[in-house]
């Protein structure tokens, strides 16, 4: 693994909620242009890990963090980087579908417009919702609202406004936690197909997806002592799934967990 | 199975079941019952209304119209009074009223293009050769039906003598007409609403039969206006920046929070206290529109002290701005004549929109710091109500003399901000609390996914606020501003106390303006001692219950229209 090929670097990472320590000593990279995703039992920190990498937990006023993560050789967290540009470059995909209560075209159209688009708008809105492999089942109601599609739909529709805004990362929490199977796999086959220019980092709870859709895995879990998650193991997926160094991660994937 | 056994099974199954059912029930059933018991009481308030705002009355006539139809050759059985010629009334006129009220009824608007009736040529010649030329003779004559009804209000002058209420008028109309006229065989009885189209086009009036409601509509109006562009933007701003920039942990914010929640409940008349004191007295020279009006008061100030001078021959002095004393003129002590006594109480009833108080005891005097001019109020034909000097206006030279120094002080208004400003700026404050709260709950209710998506795609916190947040949360924004305005156009001990006027004949027209609402409007009528009054008073709850619901009515079409987006 060449030093350099990574998107990002998380260097001793803690973070709190108030006193409470949910994530600790956490030591990652993520591989430029490759899919990680995060496993583990419920509530051992994986979202919150997620969240810290484009800054999205300081929206919650408790929480704050010990540690840095490196994206271009640069604290995230330095006080001279703005926030608004590290969202603009990492996006995010969340758990629940969110559109916007705006029409499809709009949903698109808002965040690039925001960020100082000056290209043309239509081209954009369609080559967003292609990538996002939706373009053939909405390109004729474009003027409807986001809400009145369907699920799997609506989180392609929060992908494909995610990649509008051209990022190079993109973070996405469960995508697939609410859709169906066959929606999941139109939404795996999506990353595939976005893998080529984006760097893609992925929580999920199914342990199949974790196997099929990414590259590297990390597996996380929650020390019992102090409930504070912490990362058991990282490493290629396919090593990771066939032959797993750590007996917790063993037990985990195989179900034998808890 | 040991464990199953700790449940009821069987027949007790059904009993506990049943039991819990039967507990439902009488809850529903109470339920029931308090909602009956609201509507019984809205139903009672809108009977006790309605009975009193319609009903029979008795009126009498000074004249009786068949007398005056008689009067002129015809034949009452036959003819009836409105169906005469304009000659036949101009004639009744001649024959009823005085000279002088003649004289100034054709001074409004003459009777015929080519002669006068009351007035004498050169008189008339004079006062169109004026300056300002009396209005009739620029006006075209009146017609047939204009000295008609003239003849209604000065020749019959009909007046109500006793009123009923709706129920007795239904239940035992025939019964009380029949008793009403055996004693009072010269009255009238009819049914009347006192809910007019007139109603609510003219102005206060102390004579009942033609008090309206349309200044103390324009006063509620005004404040509310005022009210709400004050508390509007400043409430939601202050909810939004208690929701999503300040920081729930710091105790400064936490101390304000709770501030602003307990100020919810602090009774109106404190806030009364309040707008007295800072917007009336502190910041009078701003509330009463003195600072934004400041040449046009300085000239009115000397013209006034022109027309004393050359009207009454009494000299003001003026020095750094103050009237430093009024030097009487030739007359040690005069009868004040008719046409001087108009000219003062014109000058009075120009400024009184700002420092006079017209008694409303029945408007028979102006009172102006302790001075009384008798006066009565007259109206013209356009139903527009003016102040008239009694014949009897005696004056001494020294409380003349008192008087035109206050009107020259009046002109200047430094110290008078009871006016629709002060008003709606302290039930602004009154409301805030109510709209802060109820927009922080709407802003709360947008769901942090939400802000979680527009950040998430690099928006700033502002832009996320404008373009989501606040959108969303409208709805529940504008709900709790309809709530607050609804609390604030029934609010009446703030405004007494910040001094809205009881008696107030000329529409308010700005924020600068003296005021009444229709709340006290009601309150004063209510407490009048005639009968009628409570009657219209009636009406006016009529009034002030479909304005309530046509300004809320709008709000919540406007809120409709942002909920559907
Ligand atoms: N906003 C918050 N305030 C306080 N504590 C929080 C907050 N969000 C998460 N936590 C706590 O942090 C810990 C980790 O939560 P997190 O949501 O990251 O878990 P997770 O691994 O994503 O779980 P799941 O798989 O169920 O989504 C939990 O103990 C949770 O209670
Ligand atoms: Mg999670």
């Amino acid at each position: 693994m060449m030093q350099g090929n990574y998107a990002l670097q998380a260097k001793d990472l803690n973070i709190y909620y108030g006193s409470f320590r949910a994530v600790k000593d956490i030591e990652l990279n993520i591989h430029t242009n490759k899919i990680t995703s995060f496993i583990g039992p419920s509530g051992c920190g994986k979202s919150t890990l997620l969240r810290a990498f484009n800054r999205m937990n300081d929206l919650i006023e408790i929480s704050h963090m010990k540690g840095s993560i490196e994206y271009k050789g640069k604290n995230l967290y330095d006080s001279d980087v703005d926030p608004v540009e590290v969202r603009r470059r990492i996006g995010m995909v969340f758990q629940k579908p969110n559109p916007f209560p705006k029409s499809i075209y709009d949903n698109i159209a808002w965040g690039a417009k925001i960020n100082g688009f000056r290209g043309n708008m239509d081209e954009l809105v369609e080559e967003s919702l292609r990538s996002a492999a939706l373009w053939d089942e909405v390109k004729d109601k474009l003027d409807q609202s986001g809400l009145s599609l369907s699920g799997g739909q609506q989180q392609r529709l929060c992908i494909a406004r995610t990649i509008a805004v051209k990022p190079e990362i993109i973070l996405m929490d469960e995508p697939c936690s609410a859709l169906d199977p066959i929606a999941t796999l139109k939404i795996e086959e999506l990353m595939r197909q976005l893998q080529e220019e984006y760097t893609i980092v992925i929580v999920t709870h199914n342990m199949q997806q974790a196997a099929r859709a990414s590259d590297y895995t990390a597996f996380l879990n929650m020390d019992s002592s102090d409930r504070a998650g912490y990362m058991v193991e990282f490493n290629e997926t396919n090593e990771m799934f066939t032959s797993p160094q750590n007996q917790e991660t063993e037990d985990y994937i195989t179900g034998r967990f808890g | 199975m040991a464990d199953q056994l700790n449940y009821p099974e069987g027949e007790a199954l059904s009993d506990q079941i049943a039991r819990r059912h039967t507990r439902g029930k009488i809850w529903r059933s109470s339920f029931l019952v308090a909602l009956i018991i609201a509507i019984l009481v809205l139903v009672s308030l809108v009977y006790n209304v309605v009975n009193q705002a319609f009903g029979l009355v008795a009126v009498e006539n000074a004249i009786d119209p068949a007398v005056l139809v008689s009067q002129t050759g015809a034949d009452p059985a036959t003819v009836s009074l409105d169906e005469l010629t304009k000659d036949d009334y101009v004639e009744m006129l001649q024959a009823n009223i005085s000279t002088g009220l003649g004289r100034r009824l054709e001074r409004d608007q003459r009777f015929y293009e080519d002669r006068l009736v009351f007035d004498n040529q050169a008189a008339w010649d004079a006062a169109c050769a004026a300056a300002e030329p009396a209005a009739g003779c620029l006006l075209p004559a009146r017609d047939t039906d204009n000295v008609y009804q003239l003849v209604i209000e000065r020749v019959v002058e009909q007046r109500v003598i006793e009123t009923w209420f709706l129920r007795d008028s239904l239940l035992r109309g025939d019964e009380i007409r029949a008793e009403f006229l055996a004693e009072n065989p010269n009255a009238e009885i009819e049914f009347r609403s006192w809910l007019t189209a007139d109603f609510l086009t003219r102005p206060q009036s102390s004579r009942p039969e033609l008090a309206g409601v349309r200044t103390a509509i324009f006063g509620s109006l005004w404040v509310v206006l005022v009210t709400l562009l004050f508390s509007f933007p400043v409430g939601v701003g202050a909810a939004i920046y208690l929701e999503e920039y300040a920081s729930k942990q710091n105790i400064v914010n936490r101390i304000i929070q709770t501030n602003i929640n307990n100020l919810a409940g602090v009774p109106s008349i404190i806030y009364g206290m309040l707008g007295l004191a800072i917007f009336v007295r502190v910041l009078g020279a701003v509330s009463s529109g003195y600072l934004f009006d400041y040449a046009s008061i300085e000239n009115r100030q000397n013209s006034l002290i022109n027309s004393m001078e050359s009207n009454f021959g009494i000299t003001i002095i003026i020095e750094d701005g103050d009237v430093t004393s009024a030097i009487e003129g030739p007359n040690a002590a005069f009868d004040l004549s008719v046409t001087e006594a108009q000219l003062l109480v014109d000058e009075f009833t120009t400024l009184s929109w700002r420092n006079f108080d017209i008694d409303e005891v029945d408007a028979s005097v102006i009172v102006a710091r302790g001075l009384r001019i008798p006066v009565s109020v007259e109206t013209d034909d356009n139903g527009t109500e003016r102040l008239v000097p009694k014949d009897d206006s005696v004056m001494t030279a020294a409380n003349f003399s008192l008087l035109s120094r206050e009107m020259a002080n009046a002109a200047k208004a430094i110290d008078n901000g009871r006016t629709v400003i002060s008003a709606g700026l302290t039930l602004g404050l009154l409301i805030l609390p109510i709209i802060i709260i109820n927009a922080q709950e709407a802003v709360r209710a947008v769901p942090l996914s939400m802000r979680q998506a527009s950040m998430g795609l690099g928006a700033t916190q502002w832009q996320t606020i404008w373009n989501h947040v606040l959108p969303q949360a409208l709805p529940g924004i504008l709900t709790g501003t309809i709530l607050a305005m609804s609390r604030a156009i029934g609010e009446t001990a703030p405004l007494v106390v910040v001094g809205a006027s009881t008696f107030i004949a000329f529409d308010p027209n700005g924020p600068f303006s003296k005021f009444t609402v229709m709340p006290i409007q009601i309150y004063q009528w209510t407490s009048r001692p005639q009968a009628e009054f409570r009657n219209i008073a009636a009406a006016a709850i009529i009034v002030l219950l479909i304005l309530l619901l046509s300004l809320n009515a709008t709000a919540v079409l406007l809120r409709n229209r942002y909920a559907n987006k």
